[in-house]
């Protein structure tokens, strides 16, 4: 695609607000890294989940798709709602603390965040130049918002924070997905990831796991490894 | 919607699909049903066999492709490896469950579970070799990585749920990133191929692989090298795998290392088949390659220091994967063929290997190698069929791994003599360490735990019935060695060129 014609999708309302619907996600993903509190950041994920209902409903109305109506409606019902609220249940139930546990201070990891944006926009933007500007512009803020999810998995101890992270990198998932025109099987993969999702709930309530495993006590790691004489 | 289903999913009882989807799919749910775990073994093990007869039909009848499901030379004899290791191990699981129900260590209501998880989980795998569409592909993949979870699980202990868990957060991410990688191919696709399901049915993709955009392509490789790399344990992404191996039931780590790793590793070959048709995307071999030696390497140096006999076998899977990943990272139709082979060896051997190790732990009540000693003195069948077993592993020959990793040294060394020195050294390294481990556990004086243990004494019958896979496996690794049919040879061999 020309320049002219890139600039051309500029100013079309598809276009801009498929944009800005992106953007809010994204900005949401770096909400995510900077809360502190674990009811907020369960609460920044309710929002992403609620907007993303929103991308996927404005791309299912833009692309003429009504499958897409189902995605925004497991997004919003499931993600948006259910999976928040028990996840808050879940932090009462088991008496989980309540401020985040960083493995890397929150400055940091927006240093990083903004660094792994930039680079999915290096990286995308180039080898998508065939492509219409909705689909670069949308893969490029989805691959952020995936990386951004993995950033949150690494840097946090706790194991609900590190679910809501693989969760923030799911939703990029199902953006990426909703915003490839024409894709089949969209549905059946939110419906996949939600499986996955109700699993860690469920593993995490059933197995009161509170930290992500990785105990600082050497002398531990020993014998789960079966490595001690 | 429903007319168009129909055309696509196998639902004519004459398609050996339909049998083979539909057998282990439905046993699962009656066997969620039925309380009694003494039929639910028995029932696993006719469900089991009926699904490898239906495979066995797919010599016989090639159901026609659909955009949903294909069958061709390739996964046709994974299906039925995939089917034989399910149905051997439902028979080793039958003598193993009764023993740990027996020692308390599994209670009724998780055999209930544990038998309809087990045939769920031949169901996706079966599903995931027979998708025609990358997008079924990846759930069949997802669904096979839910239900091990649920299986690693099993026992309850603090590192069982460690290990499940760490296995569920780091395959998510893996099969998180495959789907990323999934989508990004169907955006290269799109444009060649129009919008909808044909443009993800790998059959329609492959004939006009080469129009694609290759910059995308070369980006979703790396993304599905990633992710699906993490399910095959592909160092340095392999951190999940001794511990899953580890901490489930042994059947489990039986059909993991033989056939769950081998799914994983043939979706990323579908996907490379389809990046290697592009002239102009990135190569995939050199990548495998580094992937492949990286395992290979890391593997061979941790064996040294395992203290745990499953983990020990589980970090010789790494390594063979890496062998396997190494060749078809070289390509060209004699390394494809050694990698088919190798496949092929390393999931009977292996699985016959977790086989005899699942009934060295009963037998002497613990998992720590130092405290196994002289299995050949107290076991002498299963200790010498253990011998046996573990010295096909190390590659000596006359077993069919010593005849794959010869192949693909020996085609390495054809095409680029460097890159086959670091393969011979990790080769060589791996067999010092599993030699070493080996001698301590069967000869010399037997420990005490195990002299003990021989007072419980399991029926004949029954120990057997658990025997019998293991020797198998292991005749037929033999024979693969020895002696391989002209007419398999070429069909490999015809395989080999399909890859590329």
């Amino acid at each position: 695609m020309n320049p002219a014609e890139h600039l051309a999708s500029f100013g079309r309302i598809s276009y801009d607000t498929a944009h800005l619907i992106g953007a809010v996600i994204l900005m949401m993903s770096f909400g995510l890294l900077y809360q502190r509190r674990l009811t907020a950041v369960i609460r920044t994920y309710s929002l992403q989940a609620m907007v993303l209902a929103l991308a996927a409903a404005w791309q299912a109305l833009v692309q003429d798709a009504p499958h897409l109506y189902a995605s925004a409606l497991i997004a919003l019902l499931f993600k948006g709602i259910a999976v928040p609220f028990a996840l808050n249940w879940l932090v009462r139930r088991l008496g989980i603390h309540r401020t985040v546990e960083t493995a890397l201070g929150i400055g940091p990891t927006m240093i990083a965040g903004v660094g792994l944006v930039a680079l999915s926009i290096v990286l995308v933007l180039p080898v998508t130049a065939s492509s219409t500007a909705m689909t670069r512009e949308n893969l490029a803020i989805a691959m952020s918002v995936v990386l951004l999810g993995l950033l949150m998995m690494i840097t946090r101890r706790n194991a609900v924070t590190q679910v809501v992270g693989f969760m923030s990198l799911e939703n990029g998932l199902i953006l990426a997905a909703v915003g490839a025109k024409g894709m089949p099987l969209v549905v059946e993969i939110s419906i996949a990831f939600s499986v996955l999702v109700a699993m860690a709930l469920f593993g995490i309530f059933f197995f009161r796991i509170r930290e992500r495993f990785d105990s600082l006590d050497i002398a531990y790691l020993e014998t789960f490894r079966g490595e001690r004489r | 919607m429903i007319g168009s289903l129909s055309t696509l999913l196998p639902l004519g009882v004459q398609n050996p699909l339909f049998w083979i989807l539909g057998m282990p799919l439905f046993g699962s749910l009656f066997l969620a049903c039925l309380p009694n775990w003494h039929h639910a073994v028995w029932v696993n093990v006719l469900i089991s066999a009926a699904t490898l007869a239906a495979a066995a039909s797919l010599l016989v009848v090639r159901p026609a492709e659909t955009l949903l499901f294909f069958i061709d030379d390739f996964n046709i004899y994974l299906v039925g490896l995939t089917a034989f290791v399910g149905f051997t191990t439902s028979l080793f699981s039958s003598a193993y469950i009764g023993r740990e129900s027996r020692d308390r260590r599994l209670l009724p209501q998780h055999l209930r579970f544990y038998h309809s998880m087990y045939q769920a989980f031949l169901f996706t795998m079966l599903l995931a070799l027979t998708a025609n569409n990358i997008g079924v592909l990846w759930v069949a993949v997802e669904a096979a990585t839910l239900t091990t979870v649920l299986m690693v699980s099993l026992y309850r202990t603090r590192e069982a749920i460690e290990a499940a868990w760490k296995y569920f957060i780091l395959c998510s991410v893996g099969i998180g990133l495959a789907l990323f990688g999934t989508i990004l191919v169907y955006l290269a696709a799109q444009p060649v191929m129009g919008d909808g399901v044909p443009a993800m049915a790998w059959t329609q993709m492959i004939k006009r692989a080469g129009a694609f955009q290759p910059e995308l392509m070369s980006l979703a490789f790396v993304f599905l090298l990633v992710g699906y790399g993490t399910k095959v344990g592909l160092a340095p992404l392999h951190a999940w795998l001794p511990d899953a191996h580890a901490e489930g039931p042994t059947p489990i780590s039986a059909v993991l290392s033989g056939l769950l790793l081998n799914v994983a590793l043939y979706a990323l070959l579908r996907f490379k088949m389809l990046i290697a048709a592009n002239s102009h995307a990135l190569q995939p071999g050199p990548l495998m390659i580094a992937m492949g030696c990286s395992s290979i390497f890391l593997a061979s140096f941790m064996l040294y220091r395992r203290g745990d006999i499953k983990r020990l076998f589980a970090y010789s899977s790494i390594e063979h994967m890496g062998i396997i990943t190494f060749a078809f990272g070289m390509g060209g139709t004699l390394a494809n063929f050694a990698g088919l082979l190798h496949m092929t060896m390393h999931s009977l051997v292996k699985s016959a290997i977790f086989f005899a190790v699942g009934m060295i732990t009963q037998a002497a009540g613990t998992k720590r190698i130092a405290d196994i000693r002289g299995l050949t003195t107290s076991h002498p069948f299963l200790g010498w069929s253990f011998v046996i077993a573990v010295l096909a592993i190390a590659g000596l020959p006359p077993m069919g791994i010593f005849m794959s990793e010869f192949l693909v040294i020996s085609s390495t060394f054809a095409r680029n003599a460097w890159l086959a020195v670091p393969v011979m050294i990790g080769l060589l390294i791996t067999f010092g360490a599993l030699i070493w481990r080996l001698q301590g556990m069967a000869f010399g004086r037997p420990g005490q735990l195990v002299a003990d243990s021989e007072r419980r004494h399991q029926s004949t019958f029954v120990r057997a019935i658990g025997m019998i896979p293991l020797v198998a496996h292991l005749v037929l690794a033999l024979v693969a060695g020895v002696y391989l049919p002209d007419a398999l040879v070429a069909w490999f061999q015809a395989v080999g060129k399909l890859l590329g």
